[in-house]
């Protein structure tokens, strides 16, 4: 349909009818905020309706500016790519990357001197966190994992992305989604589910941009020029498929009235807690593993310039790690009033999780034998490898943890948050600034970045962040866990909860300073980033932007 | 409790040598020596410039 | 060929790809998951176990609401150091009726599965107020606005019919007195309180937040803290007729 040669300038089905659609929601929407039980609940439904009045706006403003003909698929025997909605989600991800970790440092702060929380209730720590973690992990990873996996997925299919409308859909819908996300925290919609706090409607407009994300991608692989799907794709197509059977299964919810933001999931009790950390490990294992080993399994390689180390290992690393993932979530419930049975299958899961994890490790690091060198000249790869080195680290850590007796100390302390931080800021921060610090320059059709040495700078101030940040959370998560269970001679409970609590105070400063050094490393690179796109010489001539750029 | 028994024993006994079967197959596949040129074809995917 | 060569069906087809991922993902969620609306340790009753009154459901919501689950657990384990610190361990049944659980993952603040009857109504206010005037080194915010904020319960009643069909043993007498039952259960001396209690055996009924005029925010949270852990008797549980 859309590649039709036609006489003349006409709209096509899909913009006609994606701006119907888009009006009648706008209107639907309106209605709902006239209703609607809160006033949060009325400003979400506007917030819909605006952005219904905008798509059509920007559909037919597109339609104005548009040739007669949709965009060729191939320019001179050459694929022709997409690479808008990767610079949108590429520049979404640095901004959204820089205002999660700034509340991630609010947050930390608030911990360490709770009079930060100034009695507001819209930026109390139970708020500011969820909003911390969404905008880290769905705003700031969500879209750097939207941004490679379109970019990628392109590469290595030769094709050019699929759809005309829909590559933008999701990628302006999942950022509206962030929006509603994180505003609702603040205004106290939440349903208080670790991750999956988004209530029922935020959920539902999610579902439609997710099932659009899975075809986009689906679409372009069958337009390949290859025979064979790289490997990285897997990882990708196994983050956006599981991704979706988890959001349905964690977010089953029956909504008090179309009214009204608030609902009630149809799991209780232990299976809900099942349920949740079914979703809440596998958010992990698919949204910040799979995802992001399909960032290392292309730009490692491609950065540095040599094939994946064994590409027979990635295959048993994909099957493995995928089958045993989706085992790991009880360990998250050890001792808990879920069945033993369950917990001992999750520790046992976790355990052997350790393997592919490693492989996969291995994998990547070796993808430089023979290169080492390069750590010296590129900042850029040595982020990167640096990543798949705390990858490591914290997948040994893991399973570690999720050994029953190991657990019983280290659960509901912050080991748990500092084992956290260990995979989040080292491997998939860390992953993810290397594969921006790539992809920014080959889509903008840059020589290359504005500055390697703030690069540098930016790797060396980041991980000196990380060291402290995960040091002071070995260090209280363990001394809290001992103090909760340390006994006087005489066989009574040592500490008052309190004292542990006040134990607590010198390691939370310093936590909080790790994050500030995080916060200040992302602020050179989103320097650096601003600096690339406004600032450096073109790789080709303009009118080939399209088309392959050199490195 | 006899029938949480009975699967038990079924999932420790006959489950696990279904595991170790699926594993043992991904592994021979991915070793088979015949394989080994598709895959390095595989590899260098990412390195081709068009 | 091989039959080795098999696998190269899913390099070179997406769809066939895509499904071999869900069936893999499929087997360990449904091994997990499935056995636990059967199993006998997961589904039994316990007596005393009753739903929650609309003021500590809708107090409950104002929990989830401010995200007291970020750090504060409702799980007791088993561990010595933990039932002799808070209480008896928690049992699967005492969160039964809750949609959504909330034991939470972190200890930033005590264990609340058996806050109910720890402390005074008066002590939950000032702390809810202001923690630092009760617990001098606490890093819990405060949240002075509870107390100030009448509380919404114009459709408490729609709450409590989804939960029925979830359910929670709401029947249509509860759900139709639902607001009446608010207010008996939070004003002292109130005609219905009666009615109340036999809806709602030992139900807690008295001003939470010591201001008579009005229905607070805070009294319904308080009401909800207050019977946290306190459903079941443990005088009278049998832990051995649970076991698997």
């Amino acid at each position: 349909m859309a590649q039709n040669i036609s006489s003349g300038k006409r709209i096509t089905l899909g913009e006609g009818g994606t701006a119907l659609v888009f009006a009648v929601f706008a209107l639907f929407c309106l209605v709902v905020a006239a209703n609607a039980h809160t006033a949060a609940y009325a400003f979400h439904a506007i917030i819909f309706s605006a952005a219904g009045v905008g798509a059509v706006f920007l559909i037919f403003s597109n339609y104005a500016r548009r040739g007669d003909a949709l965009p060729a698929l191939t320019i001179g025997g050459k694929p022709n790519y997409n690479y808008g909605p990767v610079k949108f989600t590429a520049i979404a991800a640095m901004i959204w990357g820089v205002a999660g970790f700034l509340v991630g440092v609010i947050a930390a702060l608030q911990l360490a001197f709770p009079v930060i929380n100034f009695d507001l209730p819209w930026i109390s720590f139970g708020r500011l966190r969820p909003l911390h973690t969404s905008a880290v992990i769905f705003a700031f990873g969500g879209n750097v994992l939207i941004a490679t996996a379109f970019y990628v997925v392109q590469r290595t299919s030769r094709a050019r992305l699929a759809g005309y409308l829909s590559p933008w859909f999701v990628v302006l819908g999942y950022n509206l989604f962030i929006v509603i996300a994180g505003t609702g925290y603040l205004l106290g919609i939440t349903q208080s589910k670790e991750y999956a706090e988004p209530e029922w409607y935020a959920d539902l407009w999610l579902t439609v941009v997710w099932v659009a994300f899975l075809l986009v991608y689906l679409a372009t692989l069958m337009r390949r020029t290859e025979p064979h799907i790289y490997v990285a794709n897997w990882f990708y197509l196994a983050f956006i498929i599981t991704i979706a059977v988890l959001h349905l299964g964690n977010n089953a919810a029956i909504p008090v009235s179309v009214f009204s933001p608030k609902s009630y999931i149809v799991w209780s009790g232990v299976q809900d807690a099942m349920v949740q950390w079914w979703y809440g490990h596998n958010a992990v294992g698919f949204f910040l593993t799979a995802g992001f080993l399909g960032i290392m399994y292309y730009f490692v390689p491609k950065r540095a310039d040599r094939p994946v180390y064994s590409y027979r290992l990635s295959i048993i690393h994909f099957w493995a790690l995928i089958f045993l993932y989706i085992w790991a979530g009880p360990h998250h419930l050890h001792y808990t009033a879920l069945p033993d049975w369950a917990q001992t299958l999750g520790m046992t899961f976790s355990v052997m999780l350790w393997m592919p994890s490693w492989g996969g490790m291995i994998n990547g690091l070796m993808t430089l034998s023979g290169a080492w060198d390069k750590l010296r000249t590129d900042p850029v790869l040595r982020m990167m490898v640096v990543s798949i080195a705390f990858y490591g680290m914290s997948t040994f850590e893991g399973p570690m943890m999720s050994i029953k007796s190991v657990n019983a100390l280290s659960h509901y302390t912050d080991w748990t948050i500092g084992h956290v931080h260990s995979g989040a800021l080292g491997w998939v921060a860390f992953v993810s600034f290397g594969a921006l610090y790539c992809v920014i320059p080959w889509v903008y059709n840059r020589k290359g970045l504005y500055s390697l040495k703030l690069v540098n700078w930016h790797f060396w101030i980041a991980t000196l962040g990380i060291v402290l940040y995960i040091t002071a959370m070995w260090v209280s998560g363990i001394l809290q866990g001992l103090m909760w269970r340390a006994y006087t001679s005489l066989g009574f409970l040592e500490y008052s909860f309190i004292e542990t609590v006040e134990a607590m105070h010198p390691f939370y400063v310093i936590r909080a300073l790790g994050g500030v050094l995080f916060l200040l490393g992302s602020l050179i690179m989103a320097w650096n980033i601003y600096k690339t796109i406004t600032a450096t010489e073109a790789a080709s001539p303009a009118g080939e932007a399209a088309l392959a750029p050199a490195e | 409790m006899e029938k949480y028994l009975s699967v038990a024993e079924f999932a420790q006994t006959w489950g696990l040598v279904y595991f170790v079967a699926i594993f043992l197959a991904v592994l021979v596949y991915a070793l088979w020596p015949s394989r080994q040129a598709a895959f390095d074809q595989a590899a260098r995917m990412p390195l081709r410039e068009d | 060929m091989s039959i080795w060569q098999k696998h190269a069906i899913f390099e070179k087809n997406s769809i066939i790809l895509s499904l071999g991922i869900v069936v893999v993902i499929a087997i360990g969620g449904l091994v997990e998951i499935a056995p636990l609306f059967y199993l006998k340790n997961t589904i039994e009753k316990v007596s005393g176990m009753r739903a929650y009154t609309p003021l500590e459901l809708a107090g409950r919501n104002i929990y989830v609401r401010e995200g007291c689950y970020n750090c504060h657990s409702q799980m007791v384990r088993p561990l010595r150091d933990e039932v002799e610190r808070y209480g008896h361990y928690s049992l699967a049944a005492e969160s039964m009726y809750d949609h959504p659980f909330q034991w939470g993952s972190k200890r930033t603040g005590p264990d609340l599965a058996r806050v109910g009857g720890k402390y005074s109504d008066d002590w939950h206010r000032d702390h809810l107020n202001r923690p630092q005037a009760v617990v001098p080194g606490s890093v819990m915010p405060a949240y002075p606005w509870l107390a100030r904020t009448d509380l919404d319960y114009a459709h408490i009643g729609d709450d409590m019919k989804v939960q029925a069909l979830l359910g929670v043993p709401y029947s249509a007498e509860m759900i139709a007195s639902a607001a009446a039952d608010i207010k008996a259960q939070a004003t002292p001396d109130d005609p219905g309180a009666a009615d109340l209690a036999k809806r709602y055996p030992k139900v807690n009924a008295r001003d939470f937040d010591t201001n008579p005029a009005r229905i607070t925010e805070a009294d319904a949270l308080i009401a909800y803290l207050q019977v946290i852990g306190t459903m079941v008797d443990f005088k009278l549980y049998d832990d051995k007729a649970n076991v698997r």
